[in-house]
């Protein structure tokens, strides 16, 4: 049964978020054999919503398991079922007739309205991002509070293709062609057990992206201070908890959050994310990105080699800037 | 009598999918009059007024790009939820998302910017109170301040759009020669939602909603939309 439920936030916010990369494929493009996403006109490095949205659910789920309020309906690999709790639910008969029914679609508004509650109670994710509760006849829609754009990074990226090989075959044919190819080339022994691999890396990208949350949203799915704390520390955190080969070191390098004083919001958002200034530093002087001259700087390769600054004396009237991290 | 408004939109990225490509989704060239009226109403709409859409100048050269994501393949279904609240508890209700996999490209267009002209109309649900002119107040200063319900999306919400009033003469457009003029074949102007008894009346997609058609073009940059109601429309 859901917890006892705080109000949902009363204020708009906007936020924008720096990431970086470090050697690493923050996000791969499946349409490109897994190449770091490119925007192609500008080369900028790209990072989808839904990839961040993916870390964010996964540290939720990692930090607040078993957590009344915070199940993740979107569950990334393994289902790990509590077999107890599965019993509980077969001690209560009763809904067979419900789910053989072949009329899925709400009844009444009154029943449509509590599913959609129970899923907001219950999901983190339903309550942050929203969901589409479909059915044949009938579409429950859950929009969420909290919406994110692409990521770019701020200067033109450079993705290497790194060969690597492996000292062993999949399969015994494999080894067999090996062992064929390497006689052809000259027999030279070790090459027999030999795959050989590649792997995209971006030596270093510094990406930004914009995210904002609807306080009227949040009224209706119940989108409270502890979701957005939860939130909040996602953005600070999930990074050092999705470690892989492919991704290289990623860390949530800076978090700034705008707070408007009304529900429906201050100041135009893009006049606040223009707050954000993110410069080129080389020999402590910093430099325009994209202005003359930064093309013949050396390529970034540290977080160090990028200033980032806010013009907190220029913030609106109603709005106030938290600089999280 | 209505008001019109003028709203100065734009953006990185926008998807306006067409109907005819949804699964690989496939913008319009333009935004249509249906994801106009989603913005204005991101900005202010009660049930008493009716935003109708009359033109969208369209202000910088149209160009796509592609983006292949992984996406899930399925809905909540509703009776799975159903069942879990009867059950008391939520441990079977879950997706995995590694079995719903589906990868899709998706035809997107790049740096877009418009101006939305528009105008409401009261509709039969306009009580006592519901003047245009306390409506037409609201949007003007709403859309001053940067005020929203919620942030106004191209289309799907990970595009936001950024919005402002437009008073006086819209920005310039960048179109430049042929592009001006251009036929952009079929194109949707909205869904005639019907209401729904069961459900508060409110909108509620069912087989008896409606695709409106028409045909759309550009005319020295700006494409005029027909009154819902016109001949012109084909649904």
């Amino acid at each position: 049964m859901p917890a006892i439920q705080n109000r949902p936030i009363q204020n708009r916010y906007e936020f924008v978020y720096l990431f970086d990369v470090t050697n690493g494929n923050p996000n791969g493009d499946p349409d490109a054999g897994n190449l770091p996403r490119l925007d192609p006109e500008t080369n900028k490095g790209l990072v989808t919503d839904v990839c961040l949205k993916r870390k964010i659910r996964n540290f939720a789920a990692l930090s607040r398991d078993g957590e009344p309020r915070y199940g993740i309906y979107v569950q990334e690999g393994a289902i790990l079922n509590e077999k107890h709790r599965a019993a509980y639910a077969a001690a209560r008969p009763g809904d067979e007739t419900v789910a053989a029914s072949p009329k899925l679609s709400p009844k009444s508004d009154e029943e449509e309205r509590a599913v959609r509650q129970f899923m907001c109670d219950n999901f983190f994710d339903v309550r942050s991002f929203g969901a589409v509760m479909g059915t044949k006849i009938n579409c429950g829609q859950v929009r969420g509070p909290v919406q994110m754009s692409f990521a770019q990074s701020v200067e033109p990226i450079l993705p290497l293709e790194i060969s690597i090989t492996r000292m062993a075959a999949t399969s015994i044919a494999e080894k067999e062609k090996a062992k064929g190819d390497g006689e052809a080339a000259g027999g030279d022994e070790r090459s027999d057990n030999r795959t050989m691999g590649r792997k995209h890396v971006v030596p270093y990208g510094l990406y930004r992206s914009h995210g904002y949350i609807s306080a009227s949203l949040a009224g209706k799915t119940g989108f409270d201070e502890d979701d957005l704390g939860l939130l909040w520390t996602a953005l600070e955190q999930m990074f050092d908890h999705d470690r892989s080969a492919a991704r290289g070191e990623m860390a949530g390098r800076k978090l700034f959050l705008f707070r408007h004083d009304s529900a429906l919001g201050n100041a135009p958002a893009h006049r606040l994310f223009d707050l954000v200034d993110v410069k080129r530093r080389f020999q402590g002087e910093d430099y325009e990105l994209d202005g003359p001259g930064t093309g013949n700087l050396p390529p970034a390769r540290r977080f160090a080699d990028y200033a980032v600054s806010v013009a907190s004396d220029r913030v609106p009237a109603g709005v106030t800037l938290i600089e999280k991290f | 009598m209505s008001y019109g408004v003028k709203l100065h939109v734009w953006g990185e990225r926008a998807c306006f999918t067409r109907p005819e490509m949804k699964v690989e989704r496939v913008s319009y060239d333009v935004m249509t009059p249906s994801a106009a009226r989603g913005i204005l109403e991101a900005i202010h709409w009660k049930p008493s007024i009716r935003w109708i859409v009359d033109a969208i100048h369209v202000l910088k050269p149209i160009r796509f790009q592609s983006i292949r994501r992984n996406e899930v393949g399925s809905r909540i279904p509703a009776a799975a939820v159903r069942k879990a609240m009867k059950a008391g508890a939520v441990h079977d209700l879950r997706m995995d998302a590694a079995e719903n996999r589906q990868q899709r490209a998706a035809t997107l267009l790049v740096d877009v910017a418009y101006v939305i002209e528009a105008h409401f109309e009261l509709t039969d649900r306009a009580g006592e109170g519901d003047t245009p002119a306390k409506h037409i107040s609201m949007f003007n200063r709403r859309a001053t301040d940067g005020q929203c319900f919620h942030q106004p999306c191209f289309g799907t919400r990970e595009f936001p759009a950024h919005f402002s009033l437009v008073e006086g003469a819209p920005p310039p457009s960048e179109l430049t020669g042929d592009d001006r003029e251009r036929d952009l074949g079929w194109m949707l102007l909205d869904i005639a939602h019907e209401r729904d008894s069961r459900i508060g009346n409110q909108h509620c997609c069912t087989p008896n909603c409606t695709p409106l058609f028409f045909r759309a073009g550009l005319r020295n940059g700006v494409l005029a939309v027909p009154p819902p109601e016109s001949v012109e429309v084909r649904s």
